[in-house]
């Protein structure tokens, strides 16, 4: 294999990827996949910005991985266009997208040892000796495997398998890595390790494009400068990680992204200007940020767990209570359940009041009206 | 106590297992190990029952016996060489490439293993032969006097059926074994920039090697023993070793010198087994 087994669009894009920070967009221009009649993406337009990790959550079989394997080439979509920096590769077998994938069991080649494995990508593009001893270094260093290299993918655990299959992907320089449930099939300790890493391996390679599938809100939320929610074959929701977090643009996203305590209310006042929205629950009035919401509107107030505590603090002017229903101690953490007009409550609280309060106490809430957000309850759900 | 009965229990189910060796072996003593020793001993002994050691070097050197043995092992070593390149292709499509009907089709050829040996061979005299379809329509289009195609009745013939019969053979764990590839692997190695032919050097083939040595070696097994295609081609100069036994033994009654073949010829078999066995072995098959 020589320098003809590149491609015109490879040649060019590894050159430039070189040059640290030189990562590609990826644009899905109305995309739609359908297996038969079954329709398992509607039309998909959603921008990743170079540099940038979006990650794709939502429940399984909502359509992400189908998403991830559209980018690849494993998937044709029925309409639609996807481009990769300035390439339209929708029509490009995969081989010719220049990409890096890494998927939940490793897909790690078994009768390869950890170095051919990492240097695969490359020996299949031609590279020369020198550059694929290079680069195979720098790869194993990255994922801190170097010492590994004369090893079986078999004589391996689970984490630096994964970590191997990641040098694997980032030896060719791609110009976007692809992770669908790469965190999956370990078991927590090591999974939170390896979200840390991956977000380090970020910082070191800054230029790199990351499109990073996965079920788990944890991971999204350490990981993602944005994230795109999926819900049945389509977004639902999509936003800078922390603005999502905070604003939940719809039901779906504020239960899906964390937990989220979603009281009924009914506005009373519109939140005009910077200031907030006033919101009725049952008798008592609630300050909350708002969105469009007008006076008369039914919506939803949203208030995480950990923004909810026992005491009156500095600024938290709203006020709730509710019958305690359920205590249930962590440790770190003590999970509250309480009832509030029939609405179960979750109080998330590192402090407590020194005895533990008893089952069916009547206890007052509080909380800051910037924790809040309103939600509009979601259309035809 | 319990002790006790537990340690007089043992040896008698010691003796009861033990017991249990004996059907199967002396099933296979009258049936196999027995026939076997009649052979090898009328190898030594003439047709009239006098020892005759001479006989043996006589044959081993002879032309027929030479010609039969290179015969042999060179046809089976074309038709396993075939059925591996014809089987891999085979498998390669039949797992790989999505086709409507590849399932079907992967079925239908493995009902061929059901089917006897010359079935097949009988088709190929009507497709082939000097009077077969395709003898006729060149002789009748062309208005030939003799029929133009004759390689049915050479060594090509006979490795060209052998070929058809015994590929499912290897089609067979070559499919169990593609069956097991992680289609991730596949991917992966695609998304590296891996052209398909290389995913299948790289990739597919080393998980395929123990059952493309499997299967060859069982080619060559039946391939080395096969006598109905064989004969039934009637091949002039195409003799083998079973063909040469059954000559000698059956038309010419010549019984040492059969038996002398026949423990060449099973000495063969068991060389190829061991082969088989030490190769599937040392790849943990
Ligand atoms: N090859 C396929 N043939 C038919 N349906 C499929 C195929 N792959 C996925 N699907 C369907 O597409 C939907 C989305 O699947 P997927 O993208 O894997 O979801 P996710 O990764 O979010 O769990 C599911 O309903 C799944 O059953
Ligand atoms: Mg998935």
């Amino acid at each position: 294999m020589s320098a003809a087994a590149f491609t015109g669009t490879n040649v060019m894009d590894i050159d430039a990827a070189k040059v640290r920070g030189a990562g590609s967009n990826v644009h899905f221009d109305k995309v739609s996949v359908a297996y038969g009649a079954h329709v398992v993406l509607h039309p998909l337009t959603l921008d990743i910005a170079p540099g940038e990790i979006l990650a794709m959550i939502g429940p399984s079989g909502s359509g992400k991985t189908t998403a991830l394997r559209a980018v690849a080439g494993f998937v044709r979509p029925a309409s639609g266009r996807i481009r990769i920096g300035a390439t339209d590769v929708t029509d490009l077998p995969p081989y010719e997208r220049g990409l890096g994938m890494v998927v939940q069991n490793y897909a790690l080649f078994p009768h390869m040892r950890v170095e051919d494995n990492v240097a695969f990508g490359l020996r299949a593009q031609g590279a020369d000796r020198a550059l694929i001893a290079e680069r195979v270094r720098d790869a194993l260093g990255t994922v801190g495997m170097s010492a590994f290299a004369k090893r079986l993918p078999r004589e391996l655990s689970g984490g630096q398998q994964q970590r191997v299959a990641i040098a694997r992907a980032l030896a060719v320089r791609p110009r976007v890595l692809l992770l669908d449930e790469p965190l999956s099939a370990l078991d927590a300790q090591i999974r939170r390790n390896m979200v840390e890493e991956i977000a380090k391996l970020h910082r070191d390679l800054p230029g790199l494009t990351i499109l990073y599938v996965t079920h788990d809100q944890t991971e999204a939320l350490t990981l993602a400068d944005k994230i795109a929610i999926m819900r049945d074959g389509r977004v639902c929701s999509h936003g800078p990680t922390g603005e999502l977090y905070r604003r939940p643009p719809n039901r779906f996203t504020a239960e899906f992204l964390g937990r989220a305590n979603l009281l009924p209310v009914t506005v009373v006042e519109a939140a005009g200007g910077k200031g907030f929205a006033r919101a009725a629950l049952g008798d008592t009035t609630l300050a909350s940020a708002g969105r469009d919401e007008k006076a008369g509107d039914r919506s939803l107030l949203c208030i995480r767990p950990q923004h909810l505590s026992l005491t009156d603090e500095g600024g938290h002017s709203n006020r709730i209570s509710g019958l305690l229903r359920e205590v249930h101690w962590q440790g770190e953490l003590t999970h509250l359940v309480l009832d509030v007009d029939g609405t179960a409550v979750r109080v998330s609280t590192t402090r407590l009041p020194i005895a533990l309060p008893e089952a069916g106490t009547r206890l007052p809430l509080f909380f800051a009206p910037a924790d809040t957000s309103l939600v509009p309850e979601d259309a035809g759900v | 106590m319990s002790e006790a009965a537990v340690i007089g229990a043992r040896p008698a189910r010691v003796e009861t297992g033990k017991f249990w060796i004996l059907p199967p072996a002396a099933l296979l003593a009258l049936l196999f190990f027995y026939p076997l020793a009649l052979i090898a001993r009328q190898a030594f002994f003439d047709d009239s029952g006098m020892a005759n050691v001479a006989e043996v070097t006589r044959v081993l050197h002879s032309r027929f016996f030479l010609n039969a043995l290179i015969n042999t092992v060179s046809i089976s070593v074309a038709a396993t060489a075939g059925c591996l390149i014809v089987g891999l292709v085979l498998a390669l499509i039949l797992a790989f490439v999505p086709f409507p009907g590849s399932r079907f089709v992967a079925r239908l050829i493995d009902t061929f293993i059901a089917l006897p040996t010359f079935l097949v061979t009988l088709a190929f005299t009507f497709l082939y032969g000097s009077a077969g379809m395709l003898n006729a329509g060149l002789m009748e289009a062309f208005s030939l006097p003799l029929p133009p195609v004759n390689f049915l009745y050479s060594s090509w013939g006979v490795v060209l059926a052998e070929v058809t019969v015994y590929t499912p053979f290897i089609l067979r764990p070559l499919l169990a074994a593609f069956s097991l590839v992680d289609r991730g692997q596949i991917e992966a190695a695609s998304v590296l920039g891996a052209r398909p032919l290389r995913i299948v050097r790289q990739v597919i083939l080393p998980a395929a090697i123990p059952a493309l040595i499997a299967g060859g070696s069982l080619c060559l097994l039946l391939t080395v023993n096969e006598f109905g295609i064989v004969l039934f081609i009637g091949a002039k100069g195409v003799i083998t070793l079973p063909l040469l036994i059954y000559g000698k033994a059956i038309q010419e009654s010549q019984y040492q010198v059969a038996c002398i073949i026949a423990v060449i010829n099973i000495a063969l078999s068991l060389g190829l087994f061991g082969l088989y066995r030490f190769a599937a072995g040392r790849l943990g098959a």
